[in-house]
Parts: C-alpha cells; structure tokens; sequence
C-alpha cells in the first residue's frame, strides 16, 4: 500500500506541510517495502491554477492508496475520489507520525 | 478609430479619462462608442444615463466527454496546459471553471469523443447614453477567472456588428497581463493615465514596456499631477513620450467623480486638459 503525505522536509521525521497540493514536498510510503520516496513538489508550489488536479492526478498515476492532508481542495478532492484513494484529514504531526496513523 | 485608456497601475483615472474623453468627441459630433472592458469591475455606466438594449450573454466552449467513446487514452490532458480535463483509468473529468475554451483537448482527442459545450461566464449589457454615445459594458462572473474571454468576445461582437463609429473608446484593466494585451492589441493609439508617484512610475514603465512589443503608438496622461515628485516627467522626458495632458489632484474633483460627474460638465476649466488628447487622435 501507498501513502501519500505533503512534507515540509525530505525526512519521515518532517513536519506535514500546512497545504496539500501546494506543499514543499510529497512523501510517498510504501508499506508493503517499508521504504519512501521523496518527491520535490516546488514546481507545483508555485505554479497558477489547476493544482489540486495535477498533484490528484500525479499521485494516482503512482498508485497511490492513501492520500493524507489537513484539508483537500474541491478539484482535487473529486480527482481523488474518481481514482479511488483514500482521503485522511490529519495536520500539526510529522510524516512518520500520519503514515503510522493510517497504515493498519 | 480604436483607442484603448490603460495603465500600468490601478486607480490612476482610466475611467476618468475614457469617460470624458467620449463625451468630448461626441460633443464635437463625432460618433463614439465606448466599451467598459474593466470587466471585472467596470464603473464608466455610473457616468451615464444610459438607456440599456437586451444582454448579449458571453460565453466559452468547454469540452463534454462521451463516456461511451472515450478510450481513457489521455491525449486530452497531455494537451491542455490548464489541467481542465483529467483522465484517470477508464475516465475523464472536465473542470470546467479551470477550462479556458481554447479547444486543444477536442482537437487532440483520436476518438472524436469530446464535443465542445457553450458555458456562460458573464454578461455585455449595451445601450446609448443620453449624448447618444453607443455604450458597452462587460461584466464577468463572480468566481470567474476567464476575464479575458469575457474581453474577446465583447470586442468580437463590436468588431462584428457596430461598424459605423468615427471613434472606438476601450476603457481597459489595469496591470500588463493578458485582460490588458486583449484590449490593447487592436487598438490605433493606446492612452497611458499614470501619477507621478513612485508606484505610479513603476507601473508605467511596465506599460510603455508592453506596448512597444506591441508595437503601438501611445501617450501618456498624467492625473493626480500635482502629488508625487518629478521622476515621472524626467522619464517621459528622457523616453521620448508624448505627455498629453494634466489634472491636478484637486478634492472638488474628487468629489464631482464621487457623485457620478463628468469633469467636462461640472469644470469647464479643465477643458483644454482634454483638447491635446483631442487634436492627437481626431487626425
């Protein structure tokens, strides 16, 4: 299974990012090899409009299960939706911490 | 004759200038029209008794996905640079407030599976003032993001069914983004309102940047004149640009503009300000 949680940093330790298709970065865990993957979101930081879609869509084309974030935009929550991941609303924890609290 | 009012900065008198400068040329019996191309928040129908004919409601074409044809390929979301059309698996998803009609997604489709839908975005009030100036007005939705659609088709529609005016007046958004390039880009002549300020020399000079990549002839109208310091004027000076009149920053104008004025009417004194403007363009 995947896990998908916005990052402040690049490490489990890392506080989650206040944003979720805006964050500095994407933590990708996987639970069946119990390693991440460290994804630089700045580009999309950045960017205009249309976010929340292409992260929604970015994470499903990595087949990604579980997405967590304090809160979900409209766009990208029905891109999630249509792709069938799982939405957790949690914040104010590190990476480790919100990958822990879905996984069982 | 087609003359855009612009500027680099917000709230340096667009609306001050166009508003007048229609009642000038009509005062002078020439035929005008003037469109209120602010359409996010046009203002110059508060200047007016205006006697307003039936909408014309703008539009843009966002695409519609046949479920039973599409092949969930994924050439419409590699196309579209706005991310409006997502395909995940099997299915397709329009957005259609992030879509900005340009119909890449239809055209890149194999399957013929996308046909394009008319989504409204606003409304074209139009009518005649009392001095009988043909007047147009967009108004953009609120929520809405496609101010520059909104813009393209009220020009389209000029273009297309009021062809018999001796003048033009584009009263345009301020900034140097596309809602500004949509206004500019066919216009004759291009009227810079600026203040002297530091804000408002910034801002202009970004302007006058815009608008000798367009390629077009402008001048530069100074409201507020006398604030600021003399920055303004040295760079208009050391550029070479064409200063085509002045109004103090004066609190009984203020006023007047406040209470739906025109500067003609209430202060004839100002008049002359006008008349620069005036014998520049009415060649």
């Amino acid at each position: 299974m995947k896990i998908a949680v916005p990052s402040q940093g690049n490490s489990l330790d890392s506080m989650m990012d206040t944003r979720f298709a805006r964050a500095k970065y994407f933590i990708i865990y996987d639970t069946d090899k119990e390693t991440f993957e460290v994804i630089d979101n700045e580009q999309n930081a950045a960017a205009g409009g249309g976010v929340g879609v292409k992260v929604g869509q970015d994470l499903a084309n990595m087949g990604v299960n579980i997405a967590i974030a304090p809160h979900f935009g409209p766009n990208a929550e029905q891109v999630l939706k249509t792709a069938n991941i799982t939405m957790k609303s949690l914040s104010n924890i590190t990476v480790k911490e919100a990958v822990d609290a879905v996984r069982q | 004759m087609k003359i855009a009012i612009a500027s680099g900065k917000g709230g340096t008198g667009k609306t001050t200038i166009s508003t007048n400068l229609a009642y000038l040329l009509k005062e002078n019996n020439y035929r005008v029209l003037l469109a209120d191309c602010d359409v996010e928040e046009p203002n110059d129908d508060i200047f007016f008794n205006i006697e307003w004919k039936e909408n014309i409601e703008p539009f843009i074409l966002i695409p519609e996905v046949d479920p039973n044809k599409c092949t969930g390929c994924g050439e419409c979301t590699k196309a579209c640079q706005y991310h409006a059309i997502v395909n995940i698996g099997k299915k397709t998803i329009v957005f259609p407030e992030l879509c900005h009609g340009c119909g890449l997604c239809t055209y890149a489709c194999p399957e013929d599976a996308i046909r394009e839908v008319k989504r409204p975005i606003g409304k074209i009030s139009n009518g005649y003032t009392a001095e009988n100036i043909r007047f147009f007005k967009g108004l953009l939705n609120i929520g809405e993001t496609v101010t520059t659609s909104l813009i393209t088709n009220l020009l389209k529609y000029i273009d297309e069914n009021e062809k018999n005016y001796d003048f033009y007046l584009y009263d345009s958004p301020p900034g140097t983004s596309c809602p500004v390039i949509e206004t500019t880009k066919n216009a004759d002549y291009i009227l810079l309102v600026t203040e002297p300020t530091p804000f408002g020399l910034n801002d202009l000079k970004m302007a006058v940047e815009m608008i000798r990549k367009l390629g077009k002839d402008f001048g530069v109208f100074v409201n507020k004149s006398t604030i600021g310091n003399d920055d303004l004027w040295n760079y208009c000076k050391a550029e070479n640009i064409e200063i085509l009149g002045q109004l103090p920053n004066s609190r009984e104008i203020a006023t007047s503009y406040s209470n739906g004025g025109l500067i003609l009417k209430d202060f004839p004194a100002y008049r002359k300000e006008f008349l620069k403007i005036y014998s520049k363009i009415k060649v």
